[in-house]
């Protein structure tokens, strides 16, 4: 079996849902091996990662991994790859993610696909692109594929694999070490799930009207466990903050399910959440585009729909 | 301070964008070619630097004849001067060969900051600002909502999952900003009207140093294997709110074993 280096994405020293996902795919392309970057690996993290098929895993704990910006990671799976020929480097396609892949692949002269939505045979990507109107398969012709894959793009399968420990060092050069992260900031962002990783979203758009009634919103979404999104003109009007946007120029978001509140579902928006398995919208204005996407539809004042579809969640539980 | 900001023109993401059905690259003639909109922060942001700190800044783009129209919108912005870099040879390049001639335009510019959009809402790879850090072997400062320069030291806000990363270098550096950083100014009509005379350089394959068997879509390291318009979503079910669209919407939800 081919060796296929998947980048694990962890927070808190807790593997993210995307790794396991990463992990799932690549077992159906080969034998993943688990590439860990920087503090924070645990005996929990190793089981988690082995739980989800990974028949080794490399650690290279080193806190100056990630203590600049995204070139150190990129040095790492650049050594990796040299080190061990993998068939394919696999990483999240979250903004860092990409720039991971970016650097790695003129460090490896290798291709790169970002943004696939699956990954088949001979690493051929399938990839969405102009906000989801057209549908491309791509592939790397030249190297070591590193493909950066959406999040909610496999369901994620535990499957055992042997978690054989490696540690790694890395001499990390002079350029790698230009752009320091002196702070960390973390905003509060509650219980919910992240945007971009979680497996419901419910958004808001114009038609909620307020940062007030984005309480609705917050409550649909938390009886559902969601994240919460937002449209650009729920964000332009500073209703919800703007690290929430949905669409074009904010985040893409995959997730097995999108419930579309007061949205009408212009092209900016559809940009960012067309990949989504299964859509509703709730929306006044039947003539709304984003009909045309929805497996589900409510014509209807969101004001009252919202609400007792809340209330029916929780009753059900 | 010698500000260079990339720009591109992308087709108009409110009209239907379509790939070439010969080369299986971007049609650029079936859209209107418009400025990307995460770069006219970038050029904001470079306007605002200049403006604090003195310097010029020098507008890059790379694409054919037609976009020269974005180089004279941000020339209208305020931007000093241009450099187009246009030859036939570049049509096709990937991320990979566009980061190396944009590399080897800007050794002939020379550079204290180079700013980019964060990424282009026509390809959307987001993989370029750090692909020019890499080449160049320069500070990667990305994702930035907050720029801040004292002397050769450069400080940004990178946006992250969690929130932010405060992030520190020297120049020369690449900086990549989002959307929200700034608020684009309008071109005023004496900047429109300005930047009709403002020097635009045009350069060659060999004016920039570029092997052209590095760029092109020849040389690419990846490839559009195929591809088709998204098929129509299946046609779904639409109900009409009777006072009871909450409970029809989780009975939806239900059946899909969401609730």
């Amino acid at each position: 079996m081919t060796e296929i280096l998947v980048l694990v994405e962890h927070v808190d020293g807790e593997v993210k849902k995307v790794t396991l996902e990463l992990l799932t795919l690549a077992r159906s392309l080969g034998e993943p091996s688990a590439v860990w970057a920087g503090p924070g690996y645990t005996p929990e993290a190793k089981a988690r990662l082995a739980e989800y098929g990974a028949e080794k895993i490399y650690v290279a704990g080193a806190e100056e991994i990630t203590d600049y910006v995204v070139a150190p990671k990129a040095e790492l799976l650049a050594q990796l790859v040299a080190a061990a020929s993998p068939a394919a480097v696999l990483v999240a396609a979250t903004p860092e993610g990409k720039e991971i892949a970016g650097r790695l692949a003129i460090k490896t002269d290798s291709g790169v696909i970002t943004d696939a939505v699956g990954l088949g045979e001979g690493f051929v990507a399938d990839q969405s692109i102009f906000g989801g109107g057209v549908n491309v398969k791509s592939r790397v012709t030249k190297g070591t594929p590193i493909v950066a894959v959406r999040p909610n793009s496999t369901p994620p399968q535990p499957s055992a694999g042997a978690g054989a420990e490696e540690q790694v060092t890395v001499a990390l050069s002079d350029a790698a070490r230009g752009a320091k992260v002196v702070n960390r900031v973390k905003q509060e962002k509650g219980a919910r799930p992240e945007l971009t990783e979680a497996a419901i979203v419910v958004s808001g758009g114009r038609g909620v009207g307020s940062a007030e009634n984005f309480s609705l919103i917050e409550k649909l979404a938390d009886s559902l466990g969601a994240a919460v999104g937002a449209s650009r003109a729920a964000t332009d009007a500073q209703w919800y903050p703007h690290q929430f946007q949905v669409g074009q120029t904010g985040k893409t978001v995959s997730p097995q399910l999108y419930i579309a509140v007061g949205i009408s579902g212009a092209i900016q928006h559809r940009a960012g959440m067309q990949t989504a398995k299964t859509i509703m919208a709730i929306n006044k204005d039947p003539e709304a585009p984003i009909f045309e996407l929805a497996d589900f539809g409510i014509v209807g004042d969101l004001f009252q729909v919202v609400p007792q579809l809340t209330e029916e969640i929780e009753k059900r539980k | 301070m010698n500000i260079v900001v990339c720009v591109k023109q992308v087709p108009d993401t409110a009209t239907e964008r379509k790939l070439r059905a010969d080369d299986k690259t971007l049609d650029r003639d079936a859209a209107d070619g418009v400025l990307n909109e995460l770069d006219e922060y970038a050029v904001e942001e470079a306007l605002r630097l200049k403006e604090a700190h003195g310097g010029e800044v020098t507008v890059l783009t790379m694409g054919p004849d037609k976009a020269a129209e974005t180089i004279r919108k941000a020339l209208a912005m305020g931007a000093d001067k241009a450099v187009h870099l246009i030859d036939d040879a570049l049509h096709g390049s990937d991320t990979l060969s566009t980061s190396y001639a944009l590399a080897q335009a800007l050794g002939t510019t020379g550079f204290d900051l180079v700013i980019l959009g964060s990424e282009s809402t026509d390809a959307r790879t987001g993989v370029l600002a750090a692909m020019l850090a890499e080449r160049l072997g320069v500070p990667q400062l990305t994702l930035a909502r907050k720029v801040e320069v004292n002397g050769s030291s450069i400080t940004v806000e990178r946006v992250t999952d969690y929130g932010y990363d405060q992030v520190e270098g020297t120049l020369p550096a690449v900086v990549s900003v989002v959307e929200k950083i700034n608020t684009p100014r309008y071109p005023s009509f004496k900047g429109i009207m300005a930047a009709k005379k403002k020097p635009v350089t045009k350069l060659t394959l060999a004016d920039a140093g570029i092997d052209a068997g590095q760029v092109g879509l020849g040389a690419a390291w990846s490839e559009v294997a195929e591809f088709a318009a998204a098929p129509p979503r299946a046609a779904g079910t639409i109900v009409k709110d009777e006072g009871d669209g909450g409970v029809k919407a989780a009975e939806f939800l239900a059946s899909k074993k969401f609730v």
